[in-house]
């Protein structure tokens, strides 16, 4: 690596992969419980399981953008990071945090955790994505200011390049949006109205210029095409991503009790949605078909070609099937919505972190890149992977569909659990490309452990 | 994508775009904000509805549940319980749990007072009142 600070990135990518590990498997556990519906009844409730697989998916992605934003900031302002020490220490803090909050999902009831952790102070538990304790929520703004400080700092002293800058208003944006989780006023409507400000404008806004500039950086890497040409193109992403996303939180506000005006400014914003996916497909292949220079990575290369695809995939096609008003009165709150959520999950943010740790592990661990051998087998897990949660996705849909159609659609619609009962055979089938999920997963920690004749570091 | 198009003028359509677009959205949440009174069923938030919704969240409710089509989608929809089930079916309901009949979907006991109880029926009325624009499309949720 250029810079000695960059190798703070190296414990944020491994606790990234632990966590992640953690989360497919408490990802099994539930996917078991929608068909064997008392597995591990009472030990682990499906709420508990729940609360831990989707924390777990964030923070396992916030370590994940943290390791790549410690890794790049030194290389693209060409200085050391401000202050290694000051990363390091965060990283103990975060991790011991986010293990002691899963803890007490798991081993506290939740009620008494709440009441344990000063939720009556200040009262912010219990809501979808940001159930973490009130002093978990302070220790993740603080873990962000320093964060952002030390960034901050590196950025003021070394050369600012779009990549970078792109990167630093993401993660500001970040902070900033996280801060909607302290306001929860009595009021539902209000409550789930500015909700969304830090789920919607996290996921479908400032995170993609996390995502636009992690690809941006790998692809200047593995393809040597001019800095100038890949800037541009990130610069028009992120564009089209803030301009239909910003107002694409409409798509949220169509059943809450919001004016009835959303259905029409939701509907059409959000439409628009797949567009900078696309953009992110057609930018990804074009770069990597110009490339300049043959790079010994071919594995970061084709995670980096991955992430375009299943994030249009998941966050466009599939978002565009559920957004539109008149579609969405029928699928709201479905097995629709869940396949979206895992493929979108999957294919924007778990994979462009698997990308840019792809990119610089090797390079962390002293050398350009992994042997031949490890690169296949490091292949094989992403082929794993992709095609398991492409078919979680299909059957979750598969499942969704039917489930409209008895709850919601037919002429003498049935219960939810009535209906639930009609969809066991697409819960199994979920459940097993679940299994090869976790195989793909076992495979890819396992390419880290493989020898043979590593490419050396380049001078 | 060459030529004339260059990266400054792809920077400052960004940010001017964004800062318009941010604005945009500003303006329409302060004309939600103004509406709202007339669909939010302010007029009924009671301190019951209040320590309600604390209970709603303090038990995690979401983790299984739905509530206006938000949360989890391993049990029913809740926001519209009141009007399906009626207040003594829930609170009977959610004492009887778990039934721990083999193999199906466990809820929790999750030990409420008679206060607590209450307190949640008010919340669930509550939510049943809001005006979502008469989603769901039936009672079944």
């Amino acid at each position: 690596m250029q810079y000695s600070s960059q190798a703070v990135a190296k414990p944020y990518f491994i606790a990234a992969i632990g966590l992640f590990t953690g989360q497919v498997l408490f990802g099994l556990i539930m996917g078991l419980q929608y068909i064997i519906g008392d597995f591990l009844f009472p030990a682990i409730p499906f709420n508990v399981a729940r609360m831990v697989h989707t924390n777990l998916l964030i923070v396992w992605l916030l370590f994940g953008f943290m390791g790549a934003a410690y890794y790049m900031i030194p290389e693209e302002t060409e200085t050391e990071l401000y202050s290694p020490k000051l990363a390091l220490l965060m990283f103990w803090i975060f991790l011991v945090a986010g293990a002691a909050t899963i803890l007490g999902y798991l081993l506290v009831p939740y009620a008494t955790l709440a009441q344990m952790t000063g939720n009556d102070l200040l009262e912010t538990m219990g809501r979808e994505f940001l159930e973490q304790p009130l002093l978990t929520k302070i220790g993740i703004v603080v873990v962000a200011l320093a964060f952002l400080f030390n960034l901050t700092m590196t950025m003021l002293k070394g050369r600012k390049t779009s990549i970078a800058i792109v990167l630093m208003l993401g993660l500001w944006g970040l902070a900033v949006f996280f801060l909607f989780s302290f306001y929860n006023p009595h009021n539902p409507v209000l409550d789930k109205y500015f909700w969304w400000w830090v789920v919607h404008l996290w996921v479908e806004g400032v995170w993609e210029l996390i995502l636009g500039s992690l690809l941006a950086f790998v692809l200047i890497k593995v393809t040597g095409v001019d800095r100038e040409v890949i800037e541009k193109w990130l610069y028009v992403i992120i564009t089209l991503t803030l301009v239909t996303g910003i107002i694409g939180t409409g798509h949220h506000y169509f059943w809450i009790g919001t004016p009835e005006y959303w259905q029409w400014w939701g509907s059409v914003f959000s439409a628009l949605e797949p567009i900078p996916f696309f953009a992110m497909t057609v930018f990804a292949f074009n770069m990597v078909n110009r490339r300049r220079r043959e790079h010994p990575n071919k594995a970061a290369t084709l995670w980096a070609l991955g992430t375009g695809v299943m994030s249009f995939l998941g966050a466009g096609v599939w978002g565009f099937l559920h957004t539109l008003a008149p579609v969405n009165y029928y699928t709201h709150g479905t097995q629709i919505t869940a396949a979206h959520g895992h493929m979108a999950f999957y294919g924007a943010y778990a994979m462009v972190v698997l990308c840019i740790i792809s990119y610089a592990m090797p390079i962390l661990r002293g050398r350009a890149a992994n042997s031949e051998k490890a690169q296949v087998l490091e292949m094989w897990a992403f082929w794993l992977m992709t095609v398991a949660m492409v078919f979680i996705t299909l059957f979750l849909t598969a499942a969704g569909i039917l489930q409209v159609w008895l709850q919601r659609y037919s002429a003498t619609p049935i219960p939810f659990m009535a209906a639930q009962d009609q969809l066991t055979i697409f819960y199994w089938l979920r459940e097993g490309s679940g299994v090869m999920f976790l195989i793909g997963l076992l495979v890819y920690i396992a390419s880290f452990f493989v020898g043979g004749e590593a490419r050396k570091a380049a001078a | 994508m060459s030529g004339t198009f260059t990266k400054s003028m792809a920077r400052n359509i960004f940010f001017g775009g964004t800062v318009f677009f941010a604005l945009l959205f500003l303006a329409l949440t302060f004309d939600s904000l103004q509406t709202l009174p007339k669909r939010d069923n302010r007029a009924n938030l009671t301190p019951a509805v209040a320590a309600g919704k604390k209970v709603w969240e303090v038990n995690n409710c979401i983790g299984c549940h739905t509530l206006l089509g938000e949360g989890a989608y391993f049990a029913p929809e809740l926001g519209n319980v009141y009007k399906r089930r009626g207040p003594e079916f829930i609170k009977a309901w959610i004492q009887a749990q778990p039934t721990g009949a083999p193999g199906r979907r466990q809820m929790p006991n999750f030990h409420l007072t008679e206060q607590q109880l209450n307190d949640l029926v008010e919340f669930l009325k509550y939510m049943s009142e809001i005006n979502t624009a008469n989603w769901p499309p039936n009672i079944e949720g």
